[in-house]
Order: C-alpha cells, then structure tokens, then sequence
C-alpha cells in the first residue's frame, strides 16, 4: 500500500503533536501505579478480571478487537485498507467537536462528533473523486491529512483552555485502554454486538457484493446501499476504538488481524474468526502491556500484538507462508537431486550392460561430471534415505530394491517423454532431452500409463536406448534375473 | 456514413412476436461515460429462444449495452423492457456472466462457493442457501464437468476453468435471459466447444442468450441471430442474413464515422 506523502505529513505532525502534549501532564487512572512484585502475579490478576480497575480496560479492548477483526476482514478483501486509514484520521475533528460540545469527556458526545466527522470526510473523498479527475488514493491522502491537521489544531486548542477538565482528550492519539470507563465499555460492547448481528444476518450479502459487485446487483441486492452500510459500521468500530487504540493507529487493528487471517485461510468465513480471535487477542495484549507500567499507551502495543500474528502468519502459514513455501522448494530440489543421482547410477550400470550392481564414487562423478567429494555427499543423501547401501569403505554405492525402483522410473519418464515429444510433437530427437531432464521429475503414474498406451508400449527411445519396462520396475535388481546371492541389493552397510 | 440511417435487416424477422413479450425489448437506449456517448439510439427486441452474439469493433459498446440492459449502468435517455416489465421488477429471470477479469481471483472462497450465490438472487435478503441450493449447484458444476473442483480455492483454477465456474453460477440462478460477457475470452479450445454445447442446449430449452463475441471467425458458427454494433445497431438478424461483407465493413471499417466525430464534439462541449 502506497501513500507516501500523508506518511510524511502525518509525521511531522506528530512531532508537533507530542511536543504540545508533553508540556501538559495527563490525569488519568493509573492503574500502572498499582504496586505489584513480578509481571506472572501482575498477567494472573490483569486477565482474571481481578483487578476491578482494569475489567473495563480488558473487557473494551478484547471486544473492539473482536469488532475491528470482522469488520476489518471485510475491508481487506475489498481493497478498502485505504479507506479505513483515512476514515480513522478524519474523525478526530469529530472527537475534539464532541468534547467541546459540552467540555467534558461524555461517550455519547465524542461518539456521535467522531461518526459524523469521519462520514463526512469518506463523502469528500467521494466528492473528489467524481468532479476531478484525481484519483482515490490521491483523494484519500488529501482527507487523511487535512482532517487528522484540524482535529490536532482542535486538541492543542483544547489543552490550552484554562477551564473544563480536559482529562484523557489526549489519549485519543495514542490510546490508553486504561482511561476507559464503564461508559465506554457499554458503548463498545453495544457497537461489537450490532456488527456481529449485521455481519451474521448479512453475511451473503456482504460475501456477494465484495466479490463481485455486478453480479449481485443482476441478483437484485441494492450493492451501493450494502456498501454505505458496511462504511457505517466501520465508521462506528473506528470511533470505539479511538480510545483504547487511538487515532494513528486504529487503522492498523482493522487491517493487520484481518491481512494475517487472510494468509492463514481460503475461506471467508473462517478468516472472520480468525480476524476476531487475533484481534481479540491482540486487544488483550495490548490493554496489559499498557496496564505494566505508568502511563504507557495501549495502542502500539496492540498492533505490536497483532503485528506478531501477522509476522508468524507469513512465516509460517501452512499455504502461503514464507518459510514454508521455502521449505517446500528445498525439499523439491533435494528430491530432484536424489533422482538425478540414481539415474546417473542407472546410467553407469547401463553402459556396462549391467555386469556387477556396484558403482564406485569414480564412476559416478565421472558419470556426473562432478568431483568426488560432490559424488560422496549425494551418496550419502540416497543412503540416508535407504535408496543406496555403501560398500569398501563408502567408496562403492548399491541400489536398494527401492533405489533401482525409482532410478527405473526416472530413466522411463525421461525416455518416454522424449519418445513422445519426437513421436506426437514432432520435435527434433537432438531437442528434447533439456525438456525430459525437466518433466521427469514431474510426470505422475497416470500420465506415465497413458504415455505408454499412446507409444504403443514402446522398448527404445529416439537416441535408440532400451525404456526400462514395468517388469524391470518390480524386479526390484538390475536388468537380469537377480538370485538372492547378488551382493548389494537391499542389504544396509 | 449511410448506415446511420440503417435500421434493422431483421426486423421483418420479428414482426410476428408482439414487443410486450420479448425477452428483451430495448427502446431508443444512450448511454454516456463522462458526457461522451457511447451507445446511441438503440432500438432492439430480441425474440425468445435464440443464441444472439453481439459483435462489433473495440469500444464498439457491447459490454455497455449488456450492462446498460441489465440496469448497471445509468441511462442517459431510452428504456429496457424484460419480458415486458422493467429491468428492476423481472432481475429474477436474468442471467449473468461477467468477464472474468471483474473479479479477485484471489477471493477467499471456492468453487461452491461461487456457483451458489447464482441461488443468492432468488433466496432474497438474510436467507441462507439451503440443502436444495446446494443440490442445484452441485448439479450445475457436474454439467461444466467442474464437480471435482468443487472444494479448490478459486485461484488455484486456470482461465478455462474460471469460466466454467462462472457459467456454473449462471446456470444456478436458472434464469430465462442470460447476458454473458466474452465467455469464450481466453479459455481453451476443450472449454469453448464446451462453452458452445451447453449456449445451444439451453438455447434448446427455450431460453434466450446474448453474448458478448470478439471472434469474428467463430461467430457464423456460433451463432443463430448476430447483433452487429458500433455506437449503434448496424444490423440485427439472422446470421445469414447479417453476416455479410458489406455489413461487416459497415461495422468494422472507418474507425471515425460521423457518429464518433460527433460524440468527441460533444464530450469537448461538456467538459
């Protein structure tokens, strides 16, 4: 997601912001003040609700969380992350109009001046968007900005009022879970049981126009009145979280619960529980930290939290994960090593016409153009996977029944293939090894079986070379019939 | 230039069905992107039971006019009758397959997923599809031959394969119109024959199809009724009456006819 130039302007802000701050002490409850001896006591009493002043903080954060995630799941596979920044930047105007409507802290109040800002600010973007030809990125950038610079104009007006009590306005930047009270709680609990409700009810609705908007509209759903809905919502998840989360960063709990769920899942509506189960813990998460030490913010702690769900979600995601599809490729590439080792085993046992089972290191990194210490390693990775036994000191390596099986297989895939692409395709004989050195690896059981009925069943490829048959397959030993007395096969060293 | 006053070849062809009863009956229909119009004049009533591709140049207006028929698009001047009622009362009998690239393939659901919000027009609001739509759509899937793909997340699915899907869903919404948008845009050889066998089976079943075609090659074939366009109708009929030389050059040739010079004129005052 790009949106350089509102990054450096909200910077800039910030400084300013905390330079304003920082002159004017908060008065907020502390609960950090609370004495306790080690973090074990202080988690066991956070998180069983013991602590009557931190219930509400631990209840507001886990139920936002929970809210942001579904909502937030919604905004990711619209494409909509954009939109949730902005909109979570333009409400603060709202926030601080709410405060002064009546110079005190009232839920109610900032509620209805933070919703009202913020769908004011989506409509200028709309309104941008339709009589220019700028487009909405550029739209967005310009709302984000200009209302998060009169919302902070508004603040740093605020604290400068000698009268009304001013306490906790500027928690709304950065959040603080613990300034929350019963109030508030009620407010978030009654905004996440609304979204859930709605999400539950029109679950389709929601699934079908964010697919495909075109199609639903055909169906008969009103998609615009749909997406009006949804922005609502959204609207009213920013501003409950405006005071835990705060503004910078509210954006982040709608977007990073829901972009680590989407890389765990490929189904909506499991990624919505997994969005509201990171989000809920996220919410847990970050309430505590703040609640260690005095005065700390609960917001960045929260998206660190969720931030970490994220990291380990495109690390380790079974699917899409970074280390896994790694791990996938190196398993891959091992196992293509290992079968172009024995086919050049199978290889130097044919162009002996297959006298005597063993093939010494020599042969092979001859075979292979290798050196001997290369031949070595790679013996030792078919050994370790049962497919060679080793003999004299290492230095002479014997196909195991299951060795010779796939060394047979990969040297018939080759030929076969090769067969196939001078045969049917018609390409030159002098053309096609580069391409059987690829498919070989690939080819299934299946295809194999259908590319020996279209061969006719086949015994010699275009270089003339003899296909190793199905019966040479399952014999299990090297191309003649092998007596219980040959050396090598089957046996470990 | 002429053929601007061109009406329709086909229209002795229509003359016994009374307009009121079409599948689609299409009246003096504009539409505008941005003040420039891209679709002009069009008058169009399609008879029920036929295979209609629309053909016709690049910006030509196909897409437009399917969207414009179907409501998606404001209408600058004109109307849109389905079997005699207004778009938005008869929705429950139109069809739709959109191009494919109109979606995220990335979306997270699968196939079933996909072909059973074909069922999502006629449950309604709140409604969950129930047991019967999931029968419905399992049947349609087996009928592109995607069953086994049934459970496979929709991007693990190639271009051919996308479509099916797309023609599953409309299949599940067992409509009576279908509009479909350049079904046969980038998908294989196997699927586009099958493509084709399944347009002529419903076609067969009484229903009525237009389809968006760039294959001027495959559309005689294709097709028992051509809707030739550019801006406007230039022809509409039967395939072997319309697809003509002479009709096709009036079609594709001349990129700037009047029209458009008129309709650049227009978009310049407007702006």
């Amino acid at each position: 997601m790009k949106h350089y130039s509102p990054f450096t302007v909200r910077h800039s802000l910030f400084v300013l912001v905390f330079v304003c701050l920082s002159a004017s002490p908060a008065h907020a409850a502390k609960i950090g003040d609370l004495v306790h001896t080690n973090v074990l006591e202080q988690a066991i009493d956070f998180f069983t609700f013991r602590e009557p002043a931190v219930r509400f903080a631990l209840l507001g954060s886990m139920l936002l969380g929970i809210c942001c995630g579904l909502l937030g799941s919604f905004i990711v596979v619209r494409k909509m992350a954009l939109v949730g920044d902005a909109l979570s930047h333009a409400v603060l105007p709202g926030v601080a109009l709410g405060f002064l409507w009546n110079m005190s802290k009232d839920p109610i109040a900032i509620f209805v001046g933070a919703t009202i800002a913020g769908l004011v600010g989506t409509s200028v973007v709309t309104l941008i968007k339709q009589t220019t030809r700028l487009k909405e990125d550029t739209a967005l950038g310009l709302v984000l900005a200009s209302f998060f610079a009169v919302g902070i104009c508004l603040l740093t007006m605020i604290q400068r009022l000698p009268t009304g009590n001013k306490t906790g306005i500027d928690k709304f930047l950065f959040g603080q879970a613990a300034a929350m009270g019963a109030d508030d709680v009620r407010l978030i609990a009654i905004v996440t049981v609304l979204s859930i409700t709605i999400i539950a009810l029109f679950y389709k609705e929601f699934l079908l126009t964010s697919f495909d908007a075109g199609f639903a509209k055909v169906a008969g759903f009103p998609a615009q009145a749909i997406h009006y809905g949804l922005m609502l919502l959204l609207a009213f998840s920013v501003v409950i979280a405006l005071q835990a989360v705060g503004v910078v960063l509210v954006s982040a709990m709608l977007i990073t619960p829901a972009a680590a769920a989407y890389l765990l899942t490929d189904r909506m509506s499991r990624m919505l529980w997994l969005a509201a189960f990171f989000g809920m813990a996220a919410g847990a998460v970050g309430a505590f930290f703040s609640y260690l030490g005095p005065n700390l913010p609960t917001g960045p702690f929260m998206v660190l939290g969720a931030t970490a769900v994220f990291v380990l979600a495109f690390l380790f995601g079974p699917r899409h994960g970074v280390v896994m599809r790694w791990w996938r490729q190196r398993s891959r590439a091992q196992r293509i090593q290992r079968e172009n080792t024995l086919k050049s085993m199978y290889h130097v046992l044919e162009a002996r016409e297959f006298k005597g089972d063993g093939v010494s290191l020599r042969e092979l990194s001859e075979r292979r153009r290798e050196t001997i210490e290369e031949a070595k390693q790679q013996v030792g990775d078919l050994r370790s996977h049962a497919l060679v036994t080793l003999q004299e000191e290492g230095n002479v390596a014997f196909l195991t029944p299951e060795g010779w099986q796939l060394a047979c297989a990969i040297v018939r895939n080759h030929r076969l293939w090769e067969l196939y692409l001078t045969n049917a395709a018609h390409i030159a004989a002098d053309h096609v090894h580069e391409d059987a050195e690829k498919i070989e690896h690939v080819l299934g059981e299946e295809v194999v079986r259908d590319l020996e009925r279209r061969l006719e069943y086949a015994t010699t490829d275009p270089h003339g070379r003899r296909i190793p048959s199905l019966a040479d397959l399952r014999r299990g030993g090297a191309g003649r019939e092998r007596t219980e007395e040959l050396v090598g096969y089957g046996r470990r060293s | 230039m002429e053929h601007v006053e061109q009406t329709l070849p086909g229209g002795a062809n229509v003359t016994h069905l009374k307009p009121s009863d079409a599948p689609l009956e299409v009246h003096d229909l504009t539409v505008a992107y941005h003040k420039k119009p891209v679709l002009w004049g069009i008058d169009l009533v399609v008879p029920p039971g036929r295979l209609v591709g629309i053909v016709g140049p690049n910006g030509a207006g196909k897409s437009t006019l399917i969207k414009a028929a179907m409501g998606l698009l404001p209408l600058s001047s004109g109307w849109v009758k389905i079997f005699g009622q207004p778009v938005e009362k008869n929705l429950v009998r139109v069809g739709y397959v959109p191009q494919r690239e109109s979606v995220d393939w990335d979306f997270p659901v699968n196939v079933m997923d996909v072909v059973l919000m074909g069922r999502y027009g006629r449950l309604g609001l709140i409604r969950r599809p129930s047991k019967a739509d999931r029968e419905v759509a399992r049947a349609c899937l087996d009928k592109v031959k995607m069953l086994p793909y049934a459970n496979r997340q929709i991007s693990n699915l190639s271009g051919g394969q996308q479509q099916r899907v797309f023609l599953a869903r409309a299949l599940a919404q067992e409509s009576d119109l279908y509009f479909m948008d350049e079904p046969f845009a980038g998908v294989d050889a196997a699927t586009e024959s099958a493509i084709v066998t399944l347009l002529q089976e419903l076609k067969n079943k009484g229903k009525t199809l237009l389809v968006v075609h760039h294959d001027l090659t495959t559309a005689r074939d294709y097709f028992d009724m051509l809707l030739l366009l550019n801006m406007r109708v230039v022809a509409f009929g039967p395939t072997n009456e319309v697809f003509t030389t002479d009709l096709l050059q009036k079609t594709y040739g001349g990129r700037l006819t009047i029209l458009s010079e008129v309709a650049e004129a227009v978009s310049q005052k407007a702006t």
